[in-house]
């Protein structure tokens, strides 16, 4: 069995990296008490908190802690009718922070996941893992299999052609989880006692071409980078699917990461996943899902972008225009999603107005 | 994963020998390869007898044997690291495993002796799971399974091509990295097996390895000699080049090639820097070979492997042949290899 770290003594980081240029995000519609654990890694940073659900819940946030709080009724105000593209009643809302954010990076993080322990005993600092893993390159186009050559003693592998290792900017840091796993409804009512307690000491990049599947627990991404391809969807109230919308935005950032020539990162940090949800609450929610993934995961390893896309919005908007075309015919819900892209991509550039943006994506 | 649960019979360990005594070597790997027939197949280059402690259930092939197998203008294919290659040719069995001369046993964080073999053949008797990747690794091993987000379609997996087992100590790292870094040792244990995704290339290397003869044998190819080649693995590329081959090959016919662990331990050998000293070719040599591999695609008509490694050739020749006549050899290399294979496996 694996256990979280206990934080409690541990002092604040006095040298916390990218204060100034670092937004969390988390979603909430219960308590925020997770974050008392978290205190020595994360209170030095600026918090985004999503409010799902009633508004007129009052979310209390410990001690300390620097943050904004926007409610459905703040989003609803601040996007106007565009706010259609947030989804209600499902914690895909939490792209909303990465919308109003004004910081260069993200790391987004569930309310039920705690600090773990390495296999020496020592808590995670998972926010200072995937700072480094965004600040170092990635190497998508050639798999190193001493995995991430640049971290403290490993290295590229004989053979690794030197041209390619210089590595591309990362734009995403993928996270991942001990003790609850994050698995789908069926295998989870199959294994419902399964735990993962394999602590695997290894970052590394996914190759280019290569579709995953994004968990948004743990994460961290690029803004500047990827920002507006961070859309998590339509998801929850008066939609026909749920639990997809991390993964809605994982092969979306991916297919336009592998366009642009950008880095994805799995691996380290992990954190420690306390709380199993509801298995058949989440069949429920997956069901449609299940069947329709078989359809588009096959639409996205086909996807393929103009040369004249060469921003994210850009890509994002033909991505938009193709889910519309070749989805739709599997089900009315696409034809939506397809709109509320769109919908995204102009909320996100009037509250990011390009000008004021340093360098958003490269060709 | 206990060697008692892997059907023996369906394995050969071949180990090449660039070294005359194999004492240390196969006492250290004698409590995991006790019970499985091995194949050790002298570097023809080699003058010294070998020296291979009792005990085991051992066939040895020298320079006299390749040459009554192959021809002796043939035996020039099996010098230095490529002498395994001869072993892989011969074997009767099912899977194979490989160990460089120079390795032994490593221990994993618990202390315990890492069994290379067994794990090798775990990885080779599950599937591959190339086209799409699983963040939580190997799905198939105890304590985990497919994440949220896994289409269920592709869960049953492929076939395993190729395990590819990693070093401590002294990983396999280039002649310039090793230099530059004099001290640097690989301790870190990375406890995960992988595959490697369809269409990304990546550098195996022979040191540790495992493969499904029956499977892709005839891709498994000895073909890339770089000029000066030498008895250290830093003055080498055979190995990368067969690696690219086998995971072209793999990609083409929808197998699967996993990486991560056993781990070995490798042993200090050799000097970087003398190797650096010496102009190493590889590096050119990769260069171009990564743009020829990742624009290449063999047809649709190209099913059995043996076709494959011929089609392979023909594009080796005609797009690399100009650049460096090391190419011209390679692809002449690895149509006499497919010749040799079905010659010596069409009697057995």
């Amino acid at each position: 069995m694996v256990e979280p770290a206990n934080t409690v003594g541990l002092p604040v980081n006095p040298t916390p990296l990218l204060t100034d240029e670092l937004d969390i995000v988390i979603p909430t519609i219960r308590n925020l008490d997770f974050l008392e654990m978290w205190r020595p890694f994360l209170q030095p940073y600026h918090l985004i908190i999503v409010q799902d659900g009633d508004p007129t819940k009052k979310i209390h946030v410990p001690e300390g802690y620097d943050y904004e709080l926007y409610n459905r009724n703040d989003i609803n105000r601040i996007l106007g009718p565009k706010a259609s593209c947030i989804s209600f009643k499902d914690s895909a809302c939490r792209c909303f922070g990465y919308m109003v954010s004004k910081k260069k990076y993200i790391f987004t993080i569930d309310d039920d996941c705690f600090v773990a322990k390495d296999p020496s005993g020592k808590a995670v600092n998972a926010l200072e893992q995937h700072i480094k893993n965004l600040l170092c390159p990635s190497s998508p186009f050639f798999f190193n299999t001493l995995y991430d050559p640049y971290r403290e003693g490993a290295d590229f592998v004989r053979g690794y052609p030197f041209s390619l290792r210089e590595g591309v900017s990362t734009a995403v840091s993928h996270g991942l989880w001990l003790n609850i796993p994050d698995y789908d409804a069926p295998t989870q009512l199959v294994k419902p006692k399964e735990r993962n307690i394999r602590y695997v000491d290894a970052v590394m990049t996914i190759p280019k071409g290569t579709l995953f599947p994004m968990c948004g627990m743990n994460l961290a991404f690029d803004r500047d980078l990827i920002g507006p391809a961070m859309y998590f969807g339509l998801m929850g109230d008066g939609q026909p699917i749920g639990r997809y919308d991390d993964m809605w935005a994982g092969w979306c950032i991916k297919v336009i990461c592998d366009h642009l020539s950008l880095g994805v990162k799995t691996g380290l940090p992990y954190i420690y996943h306390s709380k199993a949800s509801n298995p058949f609450v989440n069949l429920k929610k997956e069901y449609k899902g299940i069947f329709w993934q078989e359809e588009i995961i096959p639409f996205f390893q086909n996807a393929k972008l103009s040369k004249e896309a060469t921003t994210v919005q850009q890509c994002y908007i033909e991505l938009s225009k193709m889910v519309k075309e070749k989805l739709s015919s599997l089900d009315p819900y696409f034809d939506k999603l397809a709109d509320a892209m769109v919908t995204w991509i102009e909320a996100w550039d009037e509250l990011n107005p390009p000008a004021a943006v340093a360098g958003n994506g490269k060709a | 994963m206990s060697s008692a649960e892997i059907n023996k019979n369906e394995v050969d360990i071949v180990i090449g020998a660039l070294n005359a005594d194999l004492t240390q070597f196969l006492t250290s790997w004698r409590p995991f390869f006790s019970g499985f027939h091995l194949i050790v197949v002298k570097d023809p280059e080699l003058k010294e007898e070998l020296n291979i402690p009792e005990g085991f259930d051992v066939d040895v092939y020298s320079k006299t044997d390749m040459e009554k197998v192959v021809g002796a203008s043939n035996s020039t294919m099996f010098s230095g690291y490529s002498c395994r290659y001869f072993g892989y040719l011969v074997s009767k069995k099912k899977y194979i495993v490989s160990i460089d001369d120079d390795c032994v046993p490593a221990k994993d964080p618990k202390g315990f002796l890492v069994d290379a073999v067994s794990q090798h053949v775990f990885n080779l008797e599950n599937p591959a799971t190339p086209l799409f990747f699983n963040t939580l690794y190997d799905p198939y091993c105890e304590g985990a399974d497919f994440v949220r987000g896994y289409p269920f379609s592709l869960r049953s997996g492929v076939p395993c091509a190729a395990s590819c087992g990693l070093w401590l100590n002294l990983a396999d790292l280039d002649a310039p990295t090793q230099a530059l870094k004099t001290e640097q040792r690989n301790t870190s244990y990375v406890d995960a097996v992988m595959t490697v995704p369809a269409k990304a290339m990546l550098p195996i290397s022979g040191i540790n390895i495992a493969f499904n003869r029956e499977l892709v044998g005839p891709a498994m190819v000895p073909a890339l000699r770089i000029a000066g080649e030498g008895k250290v693995r830093w003055e080498t590329l055979e190995d990368v080049w067969c690696g690219m081959c086998l995971k072209h090959i793999s990609d083409h016919l929808g197998y699967g090639v996993k990486t991560g662990m056993p781990y070995v331990w490798r042993n200090e050998r050799g000097d970087a820097v003398e190797s650096l000293r010496k102009k190493w070719e590889g590096m050119k040599l990769m260069e171009k070979s990564v743009p020829f591999f990742d624009s290449l695609k063999l047809p649709e008509t190209a099913l059995k492997v043996e076709d494959c490694v011929i089609e392979l050739a023909k594009a080796v020749k005609e797009q690399l042949g100009s650049d460096d006549p090391a190419f011209t050899q390679a692809a002449d290399a690895m149509v006499k290899w497919v010749q040799l294979w079905n010659s010596v496996n069409s009697s057995g």
